[in-house]
C-alpha cells in the first residue's frame, strides 16, 4: 500500500489549523493539469485545414467528448461542455500518469474522486432545481407506477438519487485502486519468486499493464458519460 | 468566473469542514491527515485546468473547427459550381460535335449527288455517242456488204482477163468472161454454202 501514501514535498504550510503542504498528490495534480493544458495550447494554436498530429489529437478529443454530450444530455448540454471536458481530460490524464512507474495515482485516492463527484451531484442538483424550479422533485416520482407502490418506489428513487456521489466516487476510486493494488502484488510475485518462477506473474504483470491502461480511459470516459446522464436528468426532465 | 471562484471556495470550506470531522482509518486513502491538502490542491489544479481550459484553448479549437467546416463547405460548393459549369461546357461541346457532324453529312450527300448525277450525265452522253458510232458502222457494214459481191465480180473478172490474156494472148471479150466469172462464183458460193 505504499504506492498511496501521501507524503509532503516541500515546507509545511498551514493556516490556523489547517493543513494545505503541497504533497506527491498535488504534484500529480499539477503534472496533469499542466499536461494537458501544453497539449490543447500546442493544439489550439495551429490553424491548418489539414491538421497535424497534435492538432488532431486535440480537435478529435474535442469533438469525442462534444459528441458524447451531446449524444446523452442533447443540445441543452452545450454550455458545460468546457466543465465535462476538463473533468474527462483531468480524470484521464491522472489516471494515465498512475499508470508510469513509481509515479503517484490522484483518482486512487476516495477524498479527490468524491470531492469531483459530489461537486458534480451538488452542481447537477442545483442546475435541476434552477431549471424546473420545484418541479425537479418529479425526478423521484416515475410516471406509469401504480399509486399502492409509488412510496415505496420515491423511497428508492431519492436513496438511488442521494447515492450518487458515492457510486460515481467509488467505482472511479476503486478501480483504480484495485488494479494497482493487484499489479502491485504480481510484482511482488515476480520478486518473490525469482528468475525460475517469476515468468509467470511477469507475462500477467504485462498483461494487467495493458488491462490497467483500457480501464484508466474507460473509467475516465465512464466518469464523463454517466455526469453527462446526471446533467440529462436535470437538464431535461421527462420520465 | 467571480461565480465560479466564489463557488470554488464555499465548496472548499464546506468539504474542509466535512473532513475535520472525520476519523482515522487503516488505508492511507481513509487516513484524513492530507484529506484537506488534497481537497485544496484539487480546486485549485482543477479550477486552474477548467478556467484556462473554458476561456482559451477550448473556443480556439472550436473556432479552428467552425473555420474547417466552412472551408469545406465553401470547397465543396465552388466544386459543385465548376462542375455544373463543366457539365454545361460538355454539352455544349457535344451539340457543335452533332451539328457539325450534319452539317459534314449535309456536305457530303450533295457532293455525292453531284458527282452521281455528273456521272450519269456522262455515261448517258457515251452510251449516244457509243449508239450513233456503233450506227454509223453498222450501216456502212451493210453497204459494204451490199457493194462487196459487185466489186468482186469486176475484180474477178479482171483478173481473169488478165490471166486469159496472159495465157492466150488475146483480149477476150468482157460480157462473156464476166458471165463466165458469175457463174462460177455462184458455184463456189453454192459449195461452201453446203459447206
Amino acid at each position: 500500500m505504499y504506492q498511496f501514501n501521501v507524503y509532503r514535498i516541500g515546507p509545511e504550510i498551514k493556516i490556523g489549523e489547517i493543513d494545505l503542504s503541497f504533497t506527491n498528490a498535488s504534484l500529480f495534480m499539477v503534472i496533469s493539469s499542466l499536461a494537458i493544458l501544453i497539449i490543447f495550447n500546442l493544439g489550439a494554436q495551429k490553424r491548418n485545414i489539414i491538421p497535424d498530429k497534435i492538432q488532431l489529437l486535440s480537435e478529435l478529443s474535442y469533438t469525442f467528448v462534444s459528441k458524447m454530450i451531446s449524444d446523452t444530455a442533447g443540445s441543452k448540454a452545450k454550455p458545460y461542455f468546457s466543465f465535462i471536458f476538463s473533468l474527462f481530460m483531468f480524470v484521464l490524464f491522472c489516471n494515465m500518469f498512475g499508470m508510469i512507474p513509481y509515479s503517484f495515482t490522484v483518482t486512487s485516492h476516495i477524498i479527490v474522486t468524491f470531492v469531483l463527484a459530489a461537486f458534480i451531484f451538488i452542481g447537477v442538483t442545483i442546475i435541476g432545481f434552477i431549471k424546473h424550479g420545484f418541479g425537479y422533485l418529479k425526478l423521484f416520482v416515475p410516471s406509469g407506477v401504480p399509486a399502492v407502490l409509488l412510496p415505496l418506489i420515491v423511497v428508492i428513487e431519492i436513496i438511488s438519487y442521494l447515492s450518487r456521489p458515492i457510486s460515481l466516487s467509488v467505482r472511479l476510486f476503486a478501480n483504480m485502486m484495485a488494479g494497482h493494488t493487484m499489479m502491485k502484488v504480481f510484482g511482488g510475485f515476480v520478486v518473490s519468486l525469482g528468475i525460475v518462477g517469476g515468468w509467470l506473474p511477469l507475462s500477467f504483470s504485462v498483461a494487467l499493464t495493458g488491462l490497467e491502461i483500457l480501464v484508466a480511459f474507460l473509467q475516465a470516459y465512464v466518469f464523463a458519460i454517466l455526469t453527462c446522464i446526471y446533467l440529462n436528468d436535470a437538464l431535461n426532465l421527462h420520465h | 468566473m467571480k461565480k465560479i471562484i466564489l463557488l470554488n471556495i464555499f465548496y472548499f470550506s464546506f468539504c474542509t469542514v466535512a473532513v475535520k470531522s472525520a476519523e482515522k482509518g487503516g488505508m492511507p486513502q481513509l487516513d484524513p491527515e492530507f484529506w484537506v491538502s488534497q481537497i485544496f490542491w484539487l480546486t485549485i489544479t482543477f479550477g486552474t485546468l477548467f478556467l484556462v481550459l473554458s476561456k482559451f484553448i477550448l473556443p480556439r479549437i472550436s473556432k479552428n473547427l467552425e473555420q474547417r467546416r466552412l472551408q469545406i463547405l465553401e470547397n465543396i460548393e465552388t466544386a459543385e459550381k465548376q462542375r455544373e459549369q463543366s457539365e454545361k461546357n460538355l454539352k455544349e461541346f457535344d451539340e457543335i460535335i452533332l451539328k457539325s457532324k450534319n452539317k459534314a453529312k449535309e456536305v457530303m450527300l450533295a457532293a455525292r449527288e453531284k458527282v452521281v448525277s455528273e456521272i450519269t450525265k456522262k455515261k448517258m452522253k457515251l452510251d449516244e455517242d457509243l449508239n450513233s458510232e456503233i450506227q454509223n458502222v453498222e450501216k456502212e457494214i451493210i453497204e459494204l456488204k451490199l457493194s462487196s459481191p459487185k466489186k468482186i465480180n469486176s475484180i474477178a473478172s479482171n483478173i481473169t482477163n488478165e490471166v486469159i490474156k496472159r495465157l492466150i494472148g488475146t483480149d477476150v471479150n468482157d460480157s462473156s468472161v464476166s458471165a463466165l466469172v458469175e457463174e462460177e462464183l455462184k458455184k463456189l458460193s453454192r459449195s461452201t454454202n453446203g459447206i
